[in-house]
């Protein structure tokens, strides 16, 4: 056993050695894939953060409910009620008018226009959370409560979520489709270095063939050789996107500012950065493996 | 114990390189096989080590038929052979020792085990001071002696070398067949191609004479 991890240590440093002795070949490698792999990887990124943002704006379909503006508090008490004993309600929330004009002025970032106003031009209102979520189950309901009393209007603003969830499908289709070419194009990188390798490297596995060593013993060091290349490649790729990520990250801040509004880009989880790191190792595996089976046969009997 | 049937070897394009060759090699036997240049010497040995497979009849090593022999047994079938080779093979890119290390870095040998291993190879051979050397600084005998050396580092059962004493002079080639011997005399089966008379007058082994790929005595 102590003899199997010095044998796979031993193999480690060797396939280290390899990277040291051709640094610059090696670094281009790295940055190749790097490159690659930073596209599928940036555009994710910007997935992650419109489904954040859409989720911040619009978490579950919401109705909207609006009273006329001659509406008195005991006509909203009175919907109130309506609204507990409905079954068709998961919860409600009285808005004020005032309260309602204070949140606009807070979030739009237009503070201005509305201290020029001379009086609140807003009703009182309700936001409410159906049960059920489903697009006639939400539209019933507005049709419903459209004809309750004092109600003057009642929006149901989840199509432009569904709008924006339609084109989310569509990013990650292309994200898939992106990942899948340049996986490809990630193995195929490896699947040359190591052919490259194995030419170079003939007379020794010639002789180690030659003297009975197994096929798995030749592999390892190449097999390393692949599977570290394409984590390098999965470093390089995080490096690229986190840097975009920063630079940009300054950039929207300030335009946010500009805006009268607060805006941060979120970062790769812990958990997208170990994923990507380790998906490109195994590609790198893979890649080498596929060259090995093909480039070794060479040296069987016949 | 290696015994070949009715062995034939064609190779590509129609070559016949041994035709109906039949003879046993018995255990700590020392045995030469002769024959001019192309008689199919070189080829013999390949069978034996699982290199080449016989086109047709059986060639047995220790029970196991290399014809019929899956790839993934053929390096545990080599682990039982020595093999000096014609070209030596030996690697450049590193130093004596570790040329003579990678038989038993190969099995995976236990590290001071195998280094006193090395050593006590090298010292059988007399290349013990040149351990840290890379073989390209060795002269044509010296180098033959570094092959001899890994290929009996790791204690095979039987020791085959392709033309040994091929480009020695004849002081050489004698301390080379005494080598030889004394491996034979400490129970190792050793099998020799060669056409050098001389060191087979001198070992008086048993010979297995070749002419055109059939077995002549």
């Amino acid at each position: 056993m102590r003899n199997w991890i010095y044998q796979h240590w031993r193999n480690l440093g060797a396939t280290l050695g390899r990277f040291g002795r051709t640094p610059l070949a090696s670094l281009l490698n790295i940055g190749v894939i790097g490159i690659a792999l930073a596209l599928p990887l940036g555009l994710y990124v910007v997935l992650v953060n419109l489904q954040t943002f859409a989720r911040e704006r619009a978490p579950v379909p919401q109705l909207s409910i609006f009273l006329a503006m001659d509406a008195k508090p005991a006509d909203a008490q009175a919907i109130t009620a309506r609204f507990k004993n409905h079954a068709g309600v998961k919860n409600h929330r009285f808005v004020p008018r005032d309260a309602a004009l204070a949140e606009l002025k807070a979030r739009s970032g237009l503070a201005d226009v509305i201290d020029s106003l001379n009086q609140n031009p807003l009703p009182d209102g309700f936001i409410v959370e159906a049960r059920e979520n489903s697009a006639t189950a939400l539209e019933t309901l507005r049709d419903e409560m459209k004809r309750w009393p004092k109600v003057t209007h009642v929006q149901l603003d989840s199509a432009w979520a569904r709008r924006l969830d339609a084109v989310l499908r569509l990013g990650q289709l292309a994200l898939l489709l992106l990942a899948g070419v340049l996986a490809f194009a990630l193995a195929a990188i490896t699947f040359n270095t190591i052919r490259l390798q194995v030419l170079t490297q003939r007379e020794e596995i010639e002789v180690a063939k030659l003297i009975g060593a197994t096929d798995a013993f030749i592999q390892r060091a190449f097999l390393y050789y692949g599977a570290l290349l394409g984590l390098a490649g999965g470093l390089a790729a995080w490096l690229i996107v986190w840097g975009g990520l920063v630079l940009l990250d300054n950039g929207l801040a300030e335009l946010a500012r500009l805006y009268g509004a607060s805006f941060r880009l979120q970062h790769l989880s812990l958990q997208d950065s170990v994923t990507v790191c380790l998906a490109a190792a195994a590609l790198g595996w893979l890649g080498a493996a596929l060259s090995l089976r093909r480039h070794l046969a060479a040296f069987d009997p016949h | 114990m290696i015994s070949f049937s009715a062995v034939h070897k064609h190779y590509p394009g129609g070559f016949a390189a041994l035709k109906d060759v039949s003879f046993v090699v018995n255990p700590g036997e020392m045995v030469f096989i002769t024959g001019h240049s192309g008689a199919g010497k070189s080829t013999l040995l390949k069978l034996m080590a699982a290199i080449e497979r016989p086109t047709s009849g059986n060639v047995l090593v220790n029970g196991q038929n290399i014809g019929k022999l899956r790839a993934g047994a053929i390096p545990f079938l080599r682990r039982n052979f020595g093999l000096v080779f014609q070209d030596h093979k030996l690697l450049f890119d590193r130093t004596v020792y570790d040329n003579v290390m990678l038989p038993l870095h190969i099995v995976g040998f236990d590290r001071t085990e195998a280094a006193k291993r090395v050593r006590a190879a090298l010292d059988k051979v007399g290349l013990l001071g040149k351990e840290k050397a890379n073989p390209v600084a060795l002269s044509g005998g010296e180098q033959q002696r570094l092959a001899i050396a890994r290929a009996i580092v790791h204690r095979p059962a039987f020791l085959l070398a392709d033309e040994p004493t091929g480009n020695l002079d004849a002081a050489y080639a004698a301390d080379l067949g005494e080598l030889l011997r004394s491996f034979n005399q400490v129970g190792v089966t050793v099998v020799i191609a060669t056409h050098d008379e001389q060191l087979a007058a001198r070992l008086n082994p048993r010979l297995i004479v070749l002419d055109h790929g059939k077995l002549v005595s």
